[in-house]
Parts: C-alpha cells; structure tokens; sequence
C-alpha cells in the first residue's frame, strides 16, 4: 500500500538522501533565521533597490511630463507599457500552474518549488498592474474611474472593452494568488513562530500563523481549504492570460485580430513562466546550497513543461504566417511580409531564434540536466517572450491600412528605465521574500520523507 | 516557552475578519456621501456679493419678472447678467440715498462694471444653454430654486451630472407649460407625469443624452 | 539635465535679443514650437532619444497639474470645487451684442496684390475664426490658407508693438513730426528725395493718397514690388497689347486649357474663383459626363498640375521653346519653336486638341516664363478666338502697375548714389526678400531717413531708422480690390491691439495731416460714392455706384452701411478692354524660346558625388508663401502639399538626378524622415540645401522654395529652412541656369507627416477615366468587397432625427490646404512643434493624404482629405473602456475629452488613424494673446487626452438650439463645418442623410460614392466621390484593366 520511494527508480529523486525531519526543518528555517544573510544575498538586492530607484524616477517624470516622456506616438500608442505588463503577467502563470495543477495532479516534485514560484507569481502581477495604470494618459483618473461604482456622474464603465476585462481579470488573479499563497503559508508560519529568537520575530509570526497549532482538525481544515483555492485558481492559469490576449485579438488590426491568440498567449505565459522560476531558483539554490531539495529531478520536469509550451508557442508563429497566406486578406498577407522583411525584422527573427530554436535543445537529457545551460536557455527564452510582445504590438501597429499614417517606434530611455524599474521592483520584493519567508514549504517537505504524511496519498 | 498570545487574541483574530470587511464598506460609503455633499457641490452656499441685492425682494415682493434683468435667458446661452444701466432705470428714481446702493452708482458714475461672483458655476467642458431649456418648459425654479425667497442666491441644486441627466433622461417628471416657465412656487395642475408627458409630445421635448449634447 | 537646457535656452534668447524681440518673454512655451534644425540636433546629441520633453512646456504649470493630480489620486477628483469665478456685466450693454453669441463682420485680407473676401467671426469682440464670404460676385466662398491662418497672425505675440526709432522705443508724435516735416521739406524739392516702396496695392483709397503726394511733388518715386508678382505677365500683356493689363479668365466657359507652368488653381489673384470653375466642370453624373480637359507643362509639381488629365514635366527654359511650337501649330503668325524632344507628341495633340475647340479652349501662362511667352500666349489665345468668352482683359487691380524687379533696381541705384533723402517703406520687407545681387541692406544704410511700416520687426525694420508697428487687417479700416477688381471696404474687427498705424496714417502723416483711417477711407468714399467727384486718383472714378439690384443709394450713410454689410462694393469690377496684338509682340516670341538652349543634358562631374548643368527654379513657399508668414506657427506646421513636410523646406530634385548624385531613397526613421545635405552652387555662391526626392521633378532642375532661412521673423520662424533669396537675382528672378550640386555626406531630419507614398495596391484613392466612368459608373464602388449590413449579427440603428454624414469629391479637390488651417482654426489644434511632429505627434484633425500613381518620373499623384469618418460600426467606440468615445443619436461619433483617460486603444483599433492624443501638454497655457483667438465653443485639451474631429459638433449644436428656439427644422446647408466653409471647390459637403433632398444625401447616392476601408464593415458616414480623369486617348492609351486604386 505505501512505498518508501514515491517515484520509482532510477529517476532522481525529488528530495537528496540522508535527510530527516530536523534536517529539513533546519536547512529551510536557518535561511531566514540566520543573523546576517550571505554576501551574495546582499549583492543581488543591491541591484534590485538601485533599478527600483530608477523606475521612481521614472514614474515621476512621468507624471510631471505625462506618457509623451515615452517613445509612443500615433500609430504607435503602445509600446514597452503593454509589452511589459503582458510580458510580467506571462511570468505570474508558472506560479499558480505549479501550485494549483500540480497539485491537483498530485505532483510532488512541485513542493520544493511552489512556494518560490507562488512568490513570483504574486510579485510579477504587482509589477504588471503597474502598467495598466501609468501607462493611461491621466493615471489619477484611471486608477479608478476603470473600476465600476456609483459616481456622481451617473456613468458606468464600458463593459464592452476588453481593457476592463482585463482590470477584473488580473485583480482576481492578484487577489487568489495572494490568498493561495498565504494559505500555503501557515504551517510554516506556526514553526517559524516556534523556532523565531526574537520576541518580535515570534510576535509577527504568530499573528500572521493565525493560532496554528498542527492539530489534527486543523491539518483537515488547512487541506480542505488548500484543495479549494487549488480548485479556484485552477481556471485562472487559462483564464487571466486569455483575457489579456483578448486585448488584441478583439481589436481589428492585421496582427492582432487572430483567434488563436488566447491558446498561444496562455501557452506563452506558462512558458516564460517556467523559464523565470528557472532563472530564479538555478542561482538560488546554489546561493543556499539547496541542491537536495530543489534537485535535478525538478529542473528536468521544468525543461520538460518549456519544451512542450515552447512547441505550441512555436505553432502560434507558424499559424499567424499561414493565416496571413490563406486568408488572402491584402492588409494579413502584408503584416507578416511586414514583420519579416520590414523594418523590424531583426526583431521577429530573434524572436524566432529564442523560441523556436533555442527550444528544441531541450529535446536531449543531457541538457536538460545541465543547470548552466539551462540557466542559459532560460534567459533567452525570456528576453524571446518579450521580443513576442514587442514584434506583436510595435510591427503591427506601425504599418496599418492606411499607408499615409504608417510611422516607426523606439522606446525612450524613460521606456528602458520603466522596464528595468520594475525588474527591480520585482528582485527587491523577491530578495526580501527570501531573507523572512521560508522559500521552500517546510511541513510538505517533511511529507515527502518516508513515513511522511505524504506518502499514503502519493500511492493512488 | 512562555505562550506569546493570551487566549483573547483568538477573539480579536475573528472579530477583525468581519470587523476589516464592514470598515471597508464603511469607508466606501462614507465616500459616496461625501462626493455628493453640500460640501463638494457647493451647494446651499451663501455667496457673498459686491452689493447686497435680493432676489426675495425684487422677485418674491415686487414681482419683477426674471426676463427684466436677465434679458438673453430665453434667445442665447447665457442668462446675461444685467448692466448697471438696468438697475439705474429704477434707482435713478427711488432709493436714492441708500447706502446699499452707492456701488451701483459708483459704477454707473466711472463707468467700472461691477464685479459680481458666480453662484452657478457649471465645469468649463459643460456647454450648457438656457434658451433651449427655457423654450422647452423648463421652469427656473426647478433648477435655481425659489429664488423669490433668497434673500441672497446660493446654488439649490448639487449641479452634477447625475442630477443633470436625471432630467434628460426623463424630462417629463420636471416640465411645465411654457407660461410657467418663469413662475416661482408653481404647482402642477394634476398629475405631472401625465402633464409632463403631454408636454414632452406638444414641445417635442427629445431626451437628448448624447455625450456631445453637453460636452464637445 | 535643466542646465544644458537653460543654456540653450538662453542662447536663444541673446539672439532674440539682437533681433530686438520684444514683448513678454513666453520662450517656455514658445521656445519648442521654434524648434530649430541646429536646436534639435544639439538636443539629440544630449539625449540620444525622449530629447523633447526637455523643451516642452514645462515647469510651474506642469508641477500644479501635478499636485491637482496627486489630489485627485487622493481620490477627491470629482469633488475638487473650482475657484469662485466672476462675471462683469456691462454698465451700458452695446446694442445687438448677445453674450455667447457670436458676431459675423464681412472685411477682406489685402494680399499680394490682391484681396479675399471674408466674414470673419467675432467673439465678445474678440476675431477668432474666417469665414468666405459667399455673396462676394467674384470668389462666391471659400477661402486660402493665408486667409485662415491671418487670425493668428493678428495675436502673434512676436508682432511688433511699438514706434522705435534708432533702435529706442519713441513716441509715435515724433515720428510723425519727424515724416511730417520730411515731407514739407521735400515739397521744396519737388519730392525728389522721396521714394515710397510698398507691396503690390490694390487699397483705392491709398493709392488716391499716394497719388495726391506725388501730384503736389512730381519728382517723388512711388515703388511697388512683390517678391513673387506678376512681373512676367505684366510686361508680357505690354508686349502684347501694348499696355499693362490683367487677364481674367473664365475657365467655366473652357473646354481644353493648355497652362504653361501657370498655377492658376493655386496661386494668383484669382484662384479661388478659378479652382471654383474649374471643378464645375468636372462634374460628371451618368449621362451628362461633358468635362473639361487640362494640359499642363510645369517645371516642377503644382496643385494645378495635379488636377491635370496630361502634365508634362519640362525644365522652364525648355517650356518657351514648347511655346513656340504650339503657337506655330496654331498658326499664329510669327511665332516658331521646335518642341523637345520629350514634348513633340504632347505638343501635337495639344494643337489637334485645342483647335478643335476653338473659342472654348484657353491657354495660360506661369509667372515663371518670361514675359515673351506670356505674349505667345496671348496671341494663341487671340488665334483660337477664346478672347472674351474664356479669357478677357481688364486694367489691372494693382494701383500703380510696374514691374516690380526693374523698379527695385532703379531704387537701389538711387539709393547708392545718394540721392534718396527719405525712404518711407509700407508693409514690405525687400531686406529679406529682394534679389541679393541687390544688396538693399547695405544699400539703406546710405538713405538719411528710413521708415518702415510692418506686422513685425523683420530684417528690414531692423535696418532702418524708424519703425513703426502696422495695423494687421483686422485692426484698421482700409480698402482693396479682388482679381476682377471688386472693391471691399476693409473695417477692423478690433482695437489695435499695440501701438500700430496704417499705411493710410502714414501717407497722411507725409503730407501734414493727421487723420484716422476711418477719417481717410471714409472721406475716399464720401467723396467718391456716387461719382460726384472724378479726382479718385488711381482708384478709378467709379462713376455713379448702385446696389446689386441697380438701384441708387438713397444717403451715402445707406451706401456705406450696405457696402459694410455685404462686403463688397458693387459695381466696382473692371469692365474688359478690348485689346488688339500690338505688331510684333509675338515676333519676340521666337527669340524667347532660342535664349533657352536646346535641353542640354545633366552634366556628371569628374567627381561621382555631384553633377552639374542643373537649372534652379524659384517658388512660393506652399504654407509661408516669401516668407511673411514665416512667425505664422500654423502654417509652419502645414504639411506642404507635395512633400508633406513642415517647419522646413527642402530642394526638389527627380529621381533620375537623385541617382547620378547617389542619393538613396530616403527613409523614415524614429525621429522624421532622414534626407542627405547637399551643396548646392550657383555662379560661385554656395548654399547648403536638404535634398529632396520628388517624383514629377524635371530631370536636371531643382527646385527652391522661398520664405525661409528668416533671421528676424519672431520665436516661431526664425532660423527655420534656407533662405533662397541667396541665389535670386533680379534680372532672372525665376530661373537660374548652370547650377550644380554636390552630395555631402551628412544626414539632415525633416519633420514630415507622410513617409509612405505608395498605395500599396490598396483602394484607398478611386480614380477612373471618362469612358471608363461611361462605361460602368459604379466603377469605384466594385474596387473593393463591402459587406452587406445585414450580414451584421445586430439590427442596425434606426436613425430617427438626424444623420449627420459627409461627402467629398475627389474630383474636385486640389490639395490646396485651406481645409487643414480652417480646421486648425476652428477646434482649438495646438501647434506641436518640429520636433514632435519629427517624432509623429502632429495633432491636425484634418489630414490629406497624397499619393503618387504610376511612374516616379511622370507620376499623377491624388489627394485625399482625411478626418474622422464618424462609423456607424466605430472600431474606437466598443474599446474604450471608460465610455469616452461613444455613438450618438444622429451618428456622430462623440469624443468625450473630460471623460477620456487616455489609454489609446481607440487610436490603435481606428483604421484611419485620425485620433490625436495629447502626449504632452500641447495647448498654449499662458500666452494672453494666443488665448484670446481660442474658440470658446471647444473645449481646450489638456494633456493626456484623446481628441479628433466630429464634423465641428459645435456648429452643429449651435444650429440644433436656434432651431429648437425659432420651432423649426434645421434647413440643408444651414450646418457648414470648417473645412467645407473654407474649401474654394466646394470638394466638401455635409448634411443630413436622412433628408433625401440634401446636397450630402444626393452625394451618397452618386455613383462615384464609396467608403473608405468601407470592406471592413466600419460603414464610415463620410464617403468620396472617386475621381474622373479626362485623357486625351491619342496620348493615353486607355487602360485595359479596372480604374487604378487596387482591385476587387
């Protein structure tokens, strides 16, 4: 009925041998119970802090001087703004698909991982909802005027644009997330409050530990309700990136008016999702030495998911080409000569390279084994994503039906300075996460050992 | 190890999960009230004047038709405020001497204009136009007021957009026959609704709520 | 950061300074609207890219609308209660004055030697906006764009504002003691040391004035000499006829009209009557497709030319040579030419053409050909019969006619010899625009006593001792004459604005007396009104004047009201002459042509980079004309209609000689489109010049446009282009020979709003021929699929009321720009600056786009005004998703700018891309003057904000209300938008759909009618009517497959 080894020989285990529920719940706690964080800790959020200041900045001169600091103009309305907030909303989904469908699909080499990638996921929405709103010519207005309440003006939104779509779209998706995420949270908050030696540090765990006591109806509730959020945000990983690809696809411009948006933005998303839980966790377990816990079994299994995401995202291209030939509308047929031979077809090109090709890699074990390339591969598939979006919204807004209106976009360095500021905003939140949060689920670690409280339930 | 919650923080965990939902909705509508307020529309206001007229005693005790002084009201936008000529044709006659009236002399003798300020002060994107109102049964007491009674005019109604579009969308709750229009303290012979639904049809009133009725 | 900016900026304004500039110091805002070549180029060399925003209005206003907004995030925006305004009634209301009402006063521009009628609109007393007047018997409407845009330059805050004298501020009392006592002293002398310079007159009542002084002193010289005149035809007429005289012509009675580089629909004294005509007869509708038929031979593209059924591309000195040929093929005696090579079929078909319509065919020479070829042209005319039924002479409406250049020089000379005592100069400006082989500014400083009289402190006031600021137009009284000779009293719509007087006030001050304008053009009038008096001078006796229904004027107190009224005085139009070809005029013919040497090829240099043997040919600037309207932020941000660009201009040359030079295509880049730097050499002159592909440029000639490189025009026009006065020489004003051009290898950026000129094969402008028109009238509406609308899910919208739609006929249109300015005027549009619009945010509702059709070098290119096409399935409209773009009952497509949040979605999801967004803050905040032109029936936009046309909602509100007030309908052409009420074609037409009879609903049913984009099911309410051609089947094969414009 039980086995000792939830996954059969010989692929890597999920969790290194020689570890006991001490040596777990030491190895996790003692990151953010240590008195002084190591040197390299410090080095990343150094970085961080300083491109946040720059995105403050830039957040300034743009409310001083209003979006015209940007490179935008007509045709191109939209440029890094979008582009940004697709690309960061994209890399929220790896977050809920690991901690939600995995689960639900009782795959426990997501433990080691969900809590970091839920982490991501709720910071990269905080860095997209930036967008959405500074990207408005009157942000002050925006910021509520998209939300639906009774105004003295006696006018509602418009419930008819997918721009308000999108506002319920991502606060949902925020709001879930952040209840998942905290839910998960709990267990683990009650021992950190048991280990803490602060009294403050006791004090804020335990308020936010919620009176967790481990007893047994409280582990029956806690399923309960994790089993329901998982349920909950399930629909969200399809839902929210479907909405925001309904930003263009509603629209009737050659490029963006395409039906295959939504399954090719969702697959893009959870793609470039694992590619930044990778390019998170490669340098952070190697900073803390968490080779045994987040080992070669998870990174394979990410791989893997990239491979396959990365194919359909790869069909997405292929289809958009055929389309634009098989319609036989004028206006397709040259959006795609535009984009490969216009002025920007270094950029689709790219584009192609870092999620077509460099992808394919992936097919052979010996790469998907090797951390430093798949670091590597990791990088270009996010620098590929936002090449994505850029070669969406720039090459198909710049040449519409209207030759006489035809114009060129390059973002300004308020545009660079927004971009890397929330890459910032994101590393600070991500860093200070690290050093007083557990990054790894403690209690489910513990499940994964033999005897754990895991294993009856691994063997159906 | 000593406990780090008495038993109370229990209590106060449950009582702040209702507790934060009901503040939220609170704030929010305290909110509400506070945009629509006398506060922020300026409402119920008393606005002080360069001279002391009152409307109560040339309207409500002399009975001087609004069209003597604000002449345009029924053919142009504006309900032209009056010349100092206008109040000279009578108090070149009578009041003399009164102390109330040395700014309007004093104008009148240097040729200053006086400086009044404005009660009803619509956003400057609003372009809104008294003779069509006027001309469609649109008494001036249903949106200043029983100005025979104010003894110093302040603004009745709150002047936002839901209550402006209150009336377009529905005219037929406020129309009056046209010889109303100007009467202060008028009262519906019967039923408005079915009045002002006659009305609606005899004046042709359309409801017009286009955005660019009101703002181009 | 800021350093680098003040820097600059004060730089700039130590140059201002020693232009004298004065007035308060608006740089902040006004600083990036002059926006200077060498300005953006240090700017981008600071800051690589996002360069503006550092010279965008900034500061103060900026940091406030930065706390509002903080406020309102604190969530209290729609609550902020706004400052406690005022209202400051009258003490004694003026009569027939309705606050926010406005008022309409009919006047006329004086203008180059001419003048157009206008009404203009009054707010409040303040002018904001002109209107045609189309009652006028010879415009009957419409306006130009100088016309439009003359609102602005009346609130220029640049113009001059005070009497300097030696560069101090004075008292006008001494100036005019000083003119008065001048006076009183030449009187002795007979006047002569007196010389009167002005601009080409047409003013009765000055000229009687200038008249009387040169009665009373024989020797005193009146001068009148226009940069860009009619020189040419004048001595062209007297070559003919023996005296100066003005053809008028009559191109609704027209057949075939052969124009020898003549710009007749685009320039001149009567063009707006002209363009009128002769889009009359382009009319077609089935069945009755009688059009006329024009033939253009032009050395370099004109408006003219683009409505041409032939154009032909010749250098200007192998046009005289054409000339000839055609005129010997007509017969006409004396006349010889051997056509060029290029040419000879052309001329053929033209003889064949014009003699088989004899009496209704017209030919029409350019200001450009020399006087010779003028005569030539009056002589085929006199030949084919057409004199009196397509053309007929009249005196000409200019007082005093001479040619201009000749005189120019003469003064000159006098200058330099000493002999000049006083030079009183009235409204000209000959330091910047005379010839420079002149040297007038060195000359002027020889002259004791120097006046100028002008709008500006330009390059010529800051050469002569006194100053005086000129009342504009619509400040004074005075009077001018339009082509045909018609008399407008001109009567000001407000105070003089600054210390101004009027040429009349001078003249006056001349000879002793002191009077106003009112007193001087009153008296003209009183004293000539009924033909009591024949002593008017030059003005002409008018002889005894009647009203338009012949009947007398009672009292001269009804005449001058009903002249004031109606705005024009009736009667007054030149009676043709009859004319006889003087012996010999056209023997000069021949040698004409033989000066122009046998078209000699391009001449490669050793070197690969330059060629020679080039001809240089002059023109008037499109937007600032010679430069007089170069402070003018308006028209410097006009695309221009061929190259499409602005606040520039560049040097024509063809693609062919683009290729010996080396010169690639040019291409738009981020910033503007990117255009090599070339030197160009004249005579040993030297002169860098943009290069300019354009397609239709005669090989081996560049084209140069005047107005530009001002030193001393204001903050907006200064430093703005090259000055090609710099290569002009006033024996050969028009045409220069053996130029060369040298590529440098340096990239200049040019702000241009249209970097693609090709329709890619897609149906945007519909064009077929005649027979194609006969044989399928519908042919333009089979170009493209349009979906049925009830293929649509939803029932259409019943429109009950109203349904406000649009038509304009591409047939018509000529590109000429009034369109554009009358818009610009109208709405409220900012001025961006060079650099903004370098980046593509120019903010002009109304555009017109231009594309070129079939070979680059004999192209026919086509315009097409385009503004928001109000869709009845608007794509804007379902993503908004505050709802500040939404449908209203009669169809308008509403723009909400207070509702409007900005996100843009609209302007990407718009397939015309006519939405305008405020990315900066655009509007002119602070400038008084610039605020007293606004139009207070729009709403100004502030930063952040989408915005875009809606067929002028204001008028049509406004014609709504007074309807509702007066119980009646809105009546058909009641509504009249800006761009449809300044067009001089009447391309424009805008009405209610619903009713059947009106000009817009015919519009619609007429079969040319199609939708633009209309295969997208946007349904646009405004449709074009496609344009018919007319070609001459023996030059131009017809086309075998459909109308060009894409297919099916």
């Amino acid at each position: 009925m039980s086995s000792p080894n939830p996954s059969p020989p010989p692929t890597i285990p999920v969790l290194g041998p020689g570890h006991n529920y001490a040596s777990i719940t030491d190895k996790i706690s003692d990151i953010v119970l240590q008195f002084r964080a190591p040197i390299r800790w410090f080095l990343g959020f150094v970085v961080g802090f300083t491109l946040l200041q720059g995105l403050l900045l830039a957040i300034y001169m743009l409310l001083f001087k209003g979006v015209g600091v940007w490179g935008i103009n007509i045709p191109v309305g939209w440029g890094f703004d979008i582009i940004n907030f697709v690309w960061w909303i994209g890399i929220g989904h790896a977050g809920t698909l690991i901690s939600a469908i995995l689960l639900l699909f009782r795959q426990q080499w997501r433990t080691s991982i969900n809590r970091a990638a839920e982490a991501m996921t709720l910071f990269a929405v905080a860095c997209a909802l930036l967008f959405p709103i500074f990207h408005t010519g009157r942000p002050w207005l925006a910021a509520y005027w998209l939300l639906p309440y009774p105004n003295t003006m006696g006018v509602w939104p418009q419930f008819r644009s997918p721009l308000i779509w999108d506002v319920f779209a991502v606060s949902t998706y925020g709001t879930v997330s952040a209840l998942f995420w905290f839910t998960g949270l709990i267990p683990d908050l009650a021992t950190m409050r048991d280990r803490a030696r602060t009294r403050v540090g006791q004090v804020i765990y335990g308020a936010l530990a919620l009176g967790w006591r481990g007893s047994a109806r409280h582990w029956q509730i806690y399923e309960t309700a994790y089993l329901i959020l998982a349920g909950l945000s399930t629909p969200l990983v399809l839902s929210v990136h479907t909405v925001v690809s309904f930003d263009f696809a509603v629209s009737l411009l050659p490029g963006w008016h395409a039906t295959i948006f939504p399954p090719y933005f969702v697959a893009g998303a959870i793609y470039s999702g694992f590619a930044m839980v990778l390019t998170l966790l490669i340098p952070m377990r190697s900073i803390y030495g968490l080779q045994d816990m987040i080992t070669l079994r998870h990174l394979e299994n990410m791989a893997k998911i990239m491979l396959v995401t990365g194919l359909i995202v790869f069909y997405g291209y292929m289809m958009e080409a055929f389309f634009a030939w098989y319609s036989a509308n004028e206006f397709e047929k040259y959006m795609i000569y535009n984009r490969t031979t216009g002025p920007y077809w270094y950029m689709y090109w790219t584009l192609i390279f870092c999620n077509g090709f460099v992808p394919q890699l992936l097919w052979f074990k010996r790469i998907r084994l090797n951390v430093g390339i798949l670091f590597l591969i990791s990088i270009i598939v996010n620098i590929g994503m936002w090449l994505e979006r850029y070669v969406i919204i720039v090459t198909s807004l710049h040449r519409d039906f209207l030759p006489s209106s035809w114009g060129m976009y390059q973002g300004s360095r308020y545009d660079w300075s927004f971009y890397l500021g929330t890459m910032g905003l994101f590393l600070t939140l991500f860093y200070l996460f690290i050093r007083v949060l557990p990054m790894i689920a403690m209690f489910e670690m513990r499940m994964l050992l033999p005897g754990g409280g895991n294993t009856p339930k691994d063997s159906h | 190890m000593s406990q780090i919650f008495n038993r109370s923080a229990n209590q106060i965990a449950r009582f702040s999960l209702v507790g934060g939902a009901l503040a939220v909705g609170l704030v929010a509508w305290l909110g509400l009230l506070l945009m629509r307020s006398d506060f922020v529309t300026g409402a119920n206001a008393n606005v002080t004047q360069p001279v002391q007229f009152s409307h109560a005693h040339h309207v409500g005790g002399l009975g001087i038709d609004c069209r003597y002084c604000h002449t345009t009201v029924d053919s142009a936008r504006f309900a032209n405020i009056p010349p100092t000529k206008t109040c000279m044709n009578c108090h070149s006659q009578i009041w003399l001497t009164s102390s109330y009236l040395e700014p309007v002399r004093e104008s009148f003798r240097t040729g200053q204009s006086l400086v009044w300020n404005r009660v009803h002060d619509l956003p400057d994107f609003v372009y809104f136009n008294h003779s069509v109102h006027v001309k469609k049964g649109v008494g001036c007491e249903t949106c200043h007021g029983r100005i025979d009674q104010m003894a110093g005019i302040y603004q009745a109604s709150s002047l936002q957009m839901e209550w402006c579009i209150t009336c377009h969308r529905a005219p037929e709750q406020f129309l009056r026959p046209r010889e109303a229009v100007y009467q202060m303290g008028y009262h519906p012979a019967g039923d408005q609704l079915t009045i002002g639904r006659d009305l609606v049809k005899k004046y042709d009133v359309k409801s017009l709520t286009s955005c660019s009725t009101c703002h181009r | 950061m800021r350093d680098i900016d003040l820097s600059a900026i004060r730089a700039r304004l130590a140059k201002q300074d020693g232009t004298g500039q004065t007035g308060p110091a608006f740089w902040r805002s006004l600083d990036e609207v002059a926006e200077t070549p060498e300005f953006a180029a240090m700017l981008h060399r600071e800051f690589p890219e996002g360069a503006s925003e550092f010279t965008d209005p900034a500061g103060r206003r900026d940091f406030l609308r930065l706390m509002g907004a903080s406020i309102a995030l604190a969530g209290a925006a729609a609550c902020t209660r706004q400052p406690t305004e005022h209202i400051v009634p009258y003490v004694k209301a003026p009569e027939d004055l309705v606050p926010g009402k406005p008022l309409f006063f009919a006047t006329a521009m004086p203008f180059a030697g001419t003048a157009v009628p206008v009404l203009v609109e009054s707010h409040m007393g303040r002018p904001t906006k002109i209107e045609p007047n189309p009652e006028h018997p010879f415009t009957h409407g419409g306006t130009d764009l100088f016309a439009q845009a003359s609102v602005l330059e009346l609130y220029d805050p640049d113009r001059s504002q005070t009497v300097m004298g030696k560069g101090e501020i004075r008292p006008w009392s001494e100036l005019s003691l000083a003119l008065t006592s001048a006076g009183a002293g030449q009187k002795g002398a007979g006047g002569g040391g007196l010389r009167i310079l002005s601009g080409a007159v047409t003013s009765p009542t000055l000229a009687a004035q200038i008249q009387g002084l040169l009665t009373a002193m024989p020797q005193a010289k009146w001068i009148q000499y226009e940069a860009i005149g009619n020189d040419n035809a004048r001595a062209g007429s007297k070559l003919a006829f023996g005296d100066y005289l003005e053809p008028v012509y009559r191109l609704d009675q027209a057949d075939v009209i052969l124009s020898l580089d003549a710009d007749l629909l685009d320039a001149g004294a009567g063009k707006l009557r002209y363009a009128r005509d002769f889009a009359t007869r382009r009319q077609v509708v089935p069945g009755q497709t009688a059009m006329n038929r024009l033939y253009v031979a032009e050395s370099s593209p004109s408006n003219t030319g683009s409505k041409s059924d032939h154009r032909l591309s010749l250098k200007a000195r192998e046009i005289p040579a054409l000339a000839g040929a055609i005129a010997a093929g007509l017969g006409v005696a004396g006349a010889a030419g051997q056509a060029p090579a290029s040419a000879t079929a052309f001329a053929t078909e033209v003889v064949k053409d014009l003699q088989a319509h004899r009496g209704r065919a017209l030919v029409v020479a350019g200001e450009r050909q020399p006087a010779a070829v003028h005569a030539l042209a009056h002589a085929m005319n006199a030949a084919l019969g057409s004199v009196g039924t397509t053309v007929v002479y009249t005196q000409t409406p200019q007082a005093n006619p001479g040619e201009g250049f000749a005189g120019l020089r003469d003064l000159v000379n006098e200058m330099n010899a000493g002999t000049v005592a006083v030079l009183v100069i009235l409204g000209a400006n000959p330091v910047f625009t005379a010839p420079s082989d002149l040297k007038f500014a060195s000359a002027m400083g020889k002259v004791p006593l120097s006046v100028h009289l002008g709008l500006h402190r330009d390059e010529t006031a800051a050469h002569s001792q006194w100053h005086v600021p000129e009342t504009h137009y619509l400040e004074t009284w005075s009077d001018a004459r339009t082509g045909d000779g018609t008399v407008t009293v001109c009567q000001p719509l407000i105070e003089p604005m600054y210390e101004c007087r009027s040429a009349h006030e001078l003249v006056a001050a001349l000879s002793g007396e002191i009077k106003t304008p009112l007193e001087i053009v009153q008296g003209f009038w009183k004293a000539n009104w009924d033909g009591r008096s024949a002593s008017a001078g030059a003005g002409g006796a008018f002889g005894k004047l009647t009203d338009t229904t012949g009947v007398d004027f009672a009292t001269f107190e009804k005449f001058w009201r009903r002249v004031l009224h109606d705005g024009f005085v009736p009667g007054t139009a030149f009676a043709p002459k009859p004319v006889a070809l003087a012996a010999g005029a056209v023997a000069a013919a021949p040698a004409a042509a033989a000066v122009s040497p046998a078209s000699s090829g391009v001449v490669p240099n050793s070197s690969d980079t330059s060629v020679g043997g080039l001809e240089v040919t002059f023109h008037a600037d499109p937007s600032v004309y010679d430069g007089r309207f170069a402070n003018n932020g308006w028209l410097q941000e006009l695309p221009k209609p061929f190259d499409k660009v602005c606040w520039d201009n560049v040097a024509y040359i063809s693609p062919r000689t683009a290729e010996q030079l080396g010169v690639g295509e040019r291409k738009p880049v981020v910033y503007g489109v990117e255009v090599y730097l070339a030197n160009l050499t004249v005579n040993g002159h030297t002169l860098q010049v943009p290069l300019w592909i354009m397609p239709g440029q005669p090989d081996g000639s560049i084209a140069l446009h005047l107005g530009y490189g001002r030193t001393h025009a204001g903050r907006i026009g200064n430093g703005l282009g090259y000055n090609a006065n710099f290569f002009r020489y006033s024996s050969t004003p028009w045409v220069l020979q053996g130029a060369s051009l040298t590529l440098l290898d340096q990239i200049y950026n040019v702000a241009c709003t249209q970097g693609h000129f090709q329709m890619e094969n897609r149906a945007l402008i519909r064009v077929g021929t005649r027979t194609q028109f006969e044989h399928d009238p519908t042919f333009a509406q089979h170009m493209a699929h349009v979906p049925k609308p009830d293929e649509s899910m939803y029932a259409p919208w019943k429109y009950e009321g109203h349904a406000w739609g649009m038509a304009i006929d591409l047939n018509s249109c000529n590109g000429c720009n009034a369109c554009v300015v009358a818009c610009v005027a109208e709405n409220n549009i900012p001025v961006v600056g060079k650099l903004q619009v370098m980046k593509g945010r120019e903010m002009h509702w109304l555009r017109i786009d231009r594309y070129w059709e079939g070979s680059p070098d004999a192209p026919s290119v086509h315009f097409q005004p385009v503004a928001c096409q109000q869709c009845e399935n608007a794509p804007c409209e379902v993503v908004c998703p505050v709802g500040a773009t939404v449908h209203s009952d009669e169809g308008l497509n509403d723009m909400v700018y207070n509702r409007c949040v900005g996100t843009r979605y609209c302007s990407h999801n718009c397939p015309y891309k006519v939405r305008r967004f405020n990315f900066l803050l655009y509007a002119d905040w602070d400038t008084p003057t610039l605020k007293m032109q606004r139009n207070p029936d729009v709403t100004v936009r502030s930063r952040g904000v989408m915005e875009k046309c809606t067929y002028c909602v204001q008028r049509i509100n406004t014609a709504r209300q007074q309807a509702k007030i007066e119980d009646r309908k809105i009546k058909d052409g009641e509504i009249v938008t800006a761009c449809e009420a300044a067009c001089p074609t009447q391309a424009i037409v805008f009405g209610d759909l619903n009713d059947k009879n009106s000009r817009v609903a015919k519009a619609h049913a007429d079969p040319r009618s199609y939708g633009l984009l209309a295969e997208l099911n946007t349904r646009p309410r405004t449709t074009y009517l496609a344009a018919v051609r007319n070609p001459n089947t023996a030059l131009t094969p017809e086309p075998a497959g459909p109308a060009t414009g894409g297919h099916h």
